[in-house]
Order: structure tokens, then C-alpha cells, then sequence
């Protein structure tokens, strides 16, 4: 019988530990091969991204065209691969804005207590009581030719609610922790505690919840372009293509297939990531063990 | 040939480091106001250590979290109240100048070394982060610095442990963590909140010993607050005991253990477990600590107390001064002869024992 294996503590230089999961390797991994296919999309297709192919409307998935063509005679795989860089960069640069406003309006909230607490948590309320999807719906209807860089910010700053709240629930528990009194007695600032000892520990809350974030981003922003008010053609993302593969569906399946699957399997890719953050940067699971 | 500058209206050598007055402390709750610390007095002489005793419930925390500011809403340290430190008075100073003295000139030592630690930051960055707040060191010589003060304590292959986390170290080591970063800056005063209780007894006796023995290279003067007497005895010269959140009475360490004067002194002394004293159970004082929101009229102990009488339901003590710096807040000090008729007390007759 072989003798167990030393386990040796890391020490001084704790490593995170995402070597070991399964989980891990398989997220990373495939959110890897999502951004490179979406940084090497020109390289990987021949094919313009709105490049219509006289003659060719809705062939069926073929060795000349993987995912097929779509109504137009465009190659669908093409703008799969070209949607996911607004689909992904979307998500990406929206989580961005709502994970800091909600860790900010969170912490202040939590933090300071009180009447600035009550103030923050009403209009967190009020917000999250608006229904975001016919706020969205409605913006975009008023002003359809929405430039990229203001629906981002809009994702943004309708994603980010949920969020403060979490984070404000963290924060609350966190101050009265000893460690924040021992901060105080010796000579701490506000600052220096919320930086320093209040919001590192809040990092697993935030860690997990963005990439949810992100992920409903890219649904979100999915079903916007399917109903045809997000992303505007000739601009493909993985919604407004799967719009397009929508009055075809019977006939045409592939169209709206692909860039389904190409969102449920980032979706999916991404909130198994919020986890396995969650594992590795939490440090009282570091060694040891 | 000028002597060195003191504290900017120190009278001289006689005034006292630390000096409390009339110290109340007052958490204004819905359920009413909470009068934790009722009126307390007492000084700290440079160099000294003074002992803060007194049971769960009796002010002993909330007059040490007063004495460093950092009772948070509700409550309140009431005006009139007075704490004099290093000749500046602390209550009215503002909040930027009293973070200057905190964890600098006056630092604090916690009771749960787990809890009162960081998870997040390896030791050696936390005791590094005093210095960093205190002084413009750089980062490096911060870090040196926390080295040097982790040796200091004790704490073997310093160098190495300063690099862990908190969780990777034992009871003993985390509090000696906390040490470290309490003396970190040398202050004048550290205010020892029960730093041994949560400790093995092992433990606890090797931190006293460093404490002590840093008091004996640095000077500094302790407050050090426990439930254990046993804790005081070893440590302290003198002893100040509390119960409803006012001193019931104050001592040098010997005479107190000899004769002491406050039934409830009296009572927390025959809880004590003793050496070479034969007796088959030890004595407890009946009931508990009355809610702080509802003192009684009167002396606070009476309904535990086994000498009481009508004055003391009728007549709140003074704190008596019985000379020899001793002082007990117990009308016995002018009526001695009621000692000899012990009763039940009223607590113990109104929950039937077991």
C-alpha cells in the first residue's frame, strides 16, 4: 500500500488553488476559447461580418458553411464569431460599471449606517421594484439608434442593484467584526478601514455576484436585440442573430441554434467561474486543509 | 541642561498618565437608556499596571472602549465626563487628533485573537500597517519593523510567520500578534481587554509573563481588564473592582486579597478556586448582574449582598475612603458591626437553589 502523499503547507506564499479543481479548469478554459474566438474572428473566417453571399440564403449547416447561412446569405458562423466580441465586450464593460457602483453604493451604505443607510437601501428598493426589461425597452424605443457605448452604460447602470444590496448586507456584518473595532483602536480612517479591512473581506460577495452579473448581461442584452431594440443590424451579436433566425425557425433552425448554444454555453462557463473565485480567493481555504 | 518636554500641562512627575473622572457612559436604546459605565473614577501612574475586575455585565468593556473613544451610537459618553491622558484631555479632542493617539500613545489588546485579526492580510503586513498609519515609514521598514516586534514577543521563526495568515496560527502566536502590534509605536498605555481569557491556561500564563516583561523594557503602564483574579493577582499592583457600572473598590493588590472590603469583592474572592485551601465546593454569589437600563435605588449589590440591610435599599453609597488608598463603596465602611450578621441574601431566596 503506497504511503499517502506529504502534505505540505505552502507557507509563506500561498497559492491560490485552482490547480486541483476540475470545475476551475473547465470554466477558465472555456471562457478562454470564447474571447479567442472572438479576438481571432477574422483570422477563423473568410467571411465578412455582414457580408452577403448572393444565391446562398439559408443553407443548412455544410463543410463551406459550419452553422450554415441565413436568410440574407450571410455565413451564420461568421457572425456567431463576430457577435460574440459586442456580446462578450457588452457584458463585460457593463459588469464592470455595475460591480463598482454596486460595491460603492453597498459599502457606503453599510458602513455608514444609519439615515445614509436607510436613504441608499429605499432608492435600492425603489430601483429594483422598476421593471428593468420594459425600462429598457421603453428607453431604447425613444431613442432606437442607441450608440454601443450608451447601451453599456445603460446595461451598466440598470445591472448594478442587486449587487449594492449584497454587498451592503456583507458590509453591515463585516464592521462589527472585531478586527474592524481592533482597525479603529489603532488609529485607523474611515478609508483605510473600508479599503483595507471591511471591503477585502467583502471580495467573495462580489467575486461570486459579477459574474452572474455578467452573465445576465449577455441574456439580458440577447433578448433586447431579439426583440429587435438592442444591438441594431447590420451589427451582429449573439441576439439580434438568433432574431434574425426567429421568423425562420421552422424552416431554418440553425440560424437562431447557434447563437443560442454560443449563450448558454458562456453563460454557463461563467457562473461556474463565480464559484470557483469564490473557492480560490477566499483565504481561510487556502493551505492547510 | 532642559528636561525633556512632557505632556503640554503636566504638572510634573506626580501627575498621573492617565486620569478618569466621573466617566458615564450611556447607550440610549428604545428599551431606555442603558447606563453601562455609571460615574467612574479611578487613575493609571506611569509604569503601572492597574487591574479592572468585575463580572460579565459591569461596565469593565465599555469604559476601556470609552477610555480609546470608540463607543458607537447609541451610545454615548456623557458631558461632564472627564479622561485626562498623557495631560490632554481625550473627550473633547477631535476625531482626526484622536486617531493620532490611538494604537499610538494608547492601544488596546483584545479578548478573541482570531477575531480581532484580519483574515484577509498576512500578520506581518497587519502589524506593518500600524507603523504605516502612525509614521511616514516606507513599507520596507515597516515590514522590518513588525519583524523585529514579532521577536520581541516571542514569537519563534518571526521572519517566517510574519508571512502567514492569521488562521495558520495557533491561540498563543495570534496573541502575540495582537501584542506586537499594540507596543508596535510604544505607547504609553495598553488597555488589556481580557487578553488571556480566550487562551489555554498554559498560554495565558506565558502571555502575562510577556506582558509583563514588556512592561519591565518599554515602561509602559497596563489596564488590565479580566474577570479572573487570579489574572490580577499576578499582574497588577493595584486593583480597581466594578459591578453595575460603577467602582465598588479600589486597593493595592495585597490588602484586597487580605481583607477585602465590598461584599462583592468579598463574594468574587471566595469564587476563586485557591491553592492549599481545603473546601469542597466554592461559593458563588447569587443571582446575577441587574439589566444596566434598571439599576437599583440604593447600593446596586444589595439583593446579592449577605450583610444588606435598610440603608442600603434606602441610601446609594458613596465610595468611602477607608485611607491607605483603599476605597469601598459599601455602607459597612461606617457601619462595620453589621458584618457580624450575615443573611440570605435576597436573590438566593428569591430563586430556590437547583
Amino acid at each position: 500500500m503506497p504511503l499517502p502523499p506529504l502534505l505540505i503547507s505552502g507557507a509563506s506564499t500561498p497559492a491560490p488553488r485552482w490547480r486541483g479543481s476540475k470545475t476551475a479548469v473547465v470554466a477558465c478554459a472555456a471562457l478562454v476559447v470564447v474571447v479567442l474566438l472572438a479576438l481571432l474572428a477574422p483570422v477563423l473566417t473568410s467571411y465578412g461580418e455582414a457580408q452577403i453571399l448572393p444565391g446562398s440564403e439559408l443553407l443548412p449547416p455544410s463543410r463551406t458553411h459550419l452553422f450554415g447561412t441565413d436568410v440574407l446569405g450571410r455565413d451564420v458562423l461568421t457572425r456567431v464569431l463576430y457577435g460574440s466580441r459586442i456580446s462578450l465586450g457588452l457584458a463585460f464593460l457593463a459588469t464592470v460599471v455595475a460591480t463598482a457602483l454596486g460595491t460603492a453604493v453597498g459599502a457606503a451604505a453599510g458602513y455608514s449606517g444609519g439615515r445614509v443607510d436607510a436613504l441608499l437601501m429605499r432608492l435600492v428598493d425603489t430601483l429594483l421594484a422598476l421593471p428593468r426589461v420594459l425600462l429598457l425597452i421603453g428607453l431604447l424605443a425613444i431613442w432606437p439608434q442607441l450608440p454601443l457605448h450608451v447601451f453599456v452604460l445603460v446595461l451598466g447602470l440598470t445591472a448594478w442593484f442587486p449587487l449594492s444590496r449584497l454587498v451592503r448586507a456583507e458590509v453591515r456584518a463585516i464592521v462589527t467584526r472585531d478586527h474592524v473595532l481592533a482597525a479603529r483602536a489603532l488609529g485607523s480612517g474611515h478609508l483605510q478601514i473600508v479599503f483595507r479591512h471591511v471591503l477585502p473581506n467583502a471580495i467573495g460577495t462580489v467575486l461570486v455576484a459579477a459574474p452572474l452579473i455578467a452573465g445576465g448581461v449577455i441574456v439580458l442584452e440577447a433578448g433586447l436585440s431579439f426583440l429587435g431594440v438592442g444591438v441594431q443590424p447590420p451589427t451582429a451579436s449573439w441576439g439580434s442573430i438568433a432574431y434574425d433566425g426567429f421568423e425562420v425557425v421552422n424552416s431554418a433552425w440553425w440560424v437562431a441554434l447557434f447563437p443560442g448554444l454560443a449563450i448558454a454555453f458562456t453563460v454557463t462557463a461563467i457562473n461556474m467561474l463565480g464559484d470557483v473565485l469564490r473557492d480560490a480567493l477566499d483565504p481561510r481555504q487556502l493551505p492547510l486543509r | 541642561m532642559t528636561p525633556p518636554p512632557k505632556g503640554a500641562d503636566a504638572p510634573g512627575a506626580e501627575a498621573p498618565l492617565l486620569s478618569v473622572t466621573d466617566l458615564r457612559t450611556y447607550f440610549h436604546t428604545n428599551n431606555g437608556v442603558a447606563r453601562a459605565v455609571d460615574g467612574v473614577s479611578f487613575t493609571v501612574a506611569q509604569g503601572e499596571t492597574v487591574g479592572l475586575v468585575g463580572e460579565s455585565g459591569c461596565g469593565k468593556s465599555v469604559t476601556a472602549l470609552s477610555l480609546m473613544r470608540l463607543i458607537q451610537s447609541p451610545g454615548r459618553i456623557e458631558p461632564g465626563s472627564s479622561v485626562r491622558f498623557e495631560g490632554t484631555e481625550l473627550l473633547t479632542l477631535s476625531e482626526a487628533d484622536m486617531r493620532r493617539v490611538r494604537g499610538n500613545r494608547m492601544a488596546m489588546v483584545f479578548q478573541e485573537p482570531m477575531s480581532a485579526l484580519n483574515p484577509v492580510f498576512t500578520v506581518g503586513d497587519q502589524i506593518a500597517e500600524v507603523a504605516r498609519i502612525h509614521s511616514r515609514a516606507s513599507r520596507r521598514d515597516a515590514w522590518r519593523q513588525a519583524v523585529a516586534m514579532l521577536e520581541l514577543t516571542g514569537m519563534p521563526a518571526p521572519e517566517q510567520r510574519a508571512h502567514e495568515y492569521p488562521h495558520q496560527l495557533s491561540g498563543g502566536m495570534r496573541q502575540r500578534v495582537l501584542i506586537a502590534m499594540a507596543l508596535m509605536m510604544n505607547p504609553a498605555l495598553i488597555v488589556a481587554d481580557e487578553p488571556t481569557t480566550a487562551l489555554d491556561v498554559t498560554i495565558q500564563a506565558q502571555i502575562l509573563e510577556l506582558l509583563a516583561d514588556l512592561q519591565r523594557r518599554t515602561g509602559t503602564s497596563i489596564l488590565m481588564i479580566t474577570h479572573d483574579l487570579g489574572v490580577i493577582a499576578e499582574t497588577a499592583r493595584r486593583v480597581i473592582v466594578m459591578y453595575a457600572g460603577e467602582v465598588v473598590e479600589q486597593s493595592a493588590v495585597g490588602p484586597l486579597f487580605a481583607t477585602p472590603h465590598h461584599p462583592y469583592t468579598e463574594g468574587l474572592l471566595a469564587a476563586m478556586p485557591r491553592m492549599g485551601r481545603r473546601r469542597d465546593r466554592l461559593r458563588v454569589i447569587p443571582g446575577t448582574v441587574p439589566p444596566p437600563t434598571d439599576w437599583p435605588t440604593g447600593c446596586r449589590f444589595r439583593a446579592r449582598c449577605q450583610y444588606s440591610w435598610d440603608r442600603c435599599a434606602n441610601e446609594h453609597p458613596p465610595l468611602y475612603d477607608l485611607g491607605d488608598g483603599r476605597r469601598s463603596r459599601c455602607h459597612l465602611a461606617v457601619e462595620p458591626g453589621r458584618r457580624a450578621h450575615p443573611h440570605e441574601p435576597l436573590a438566593a431566596q428569591a430563586v430556590p437553589a437547583r
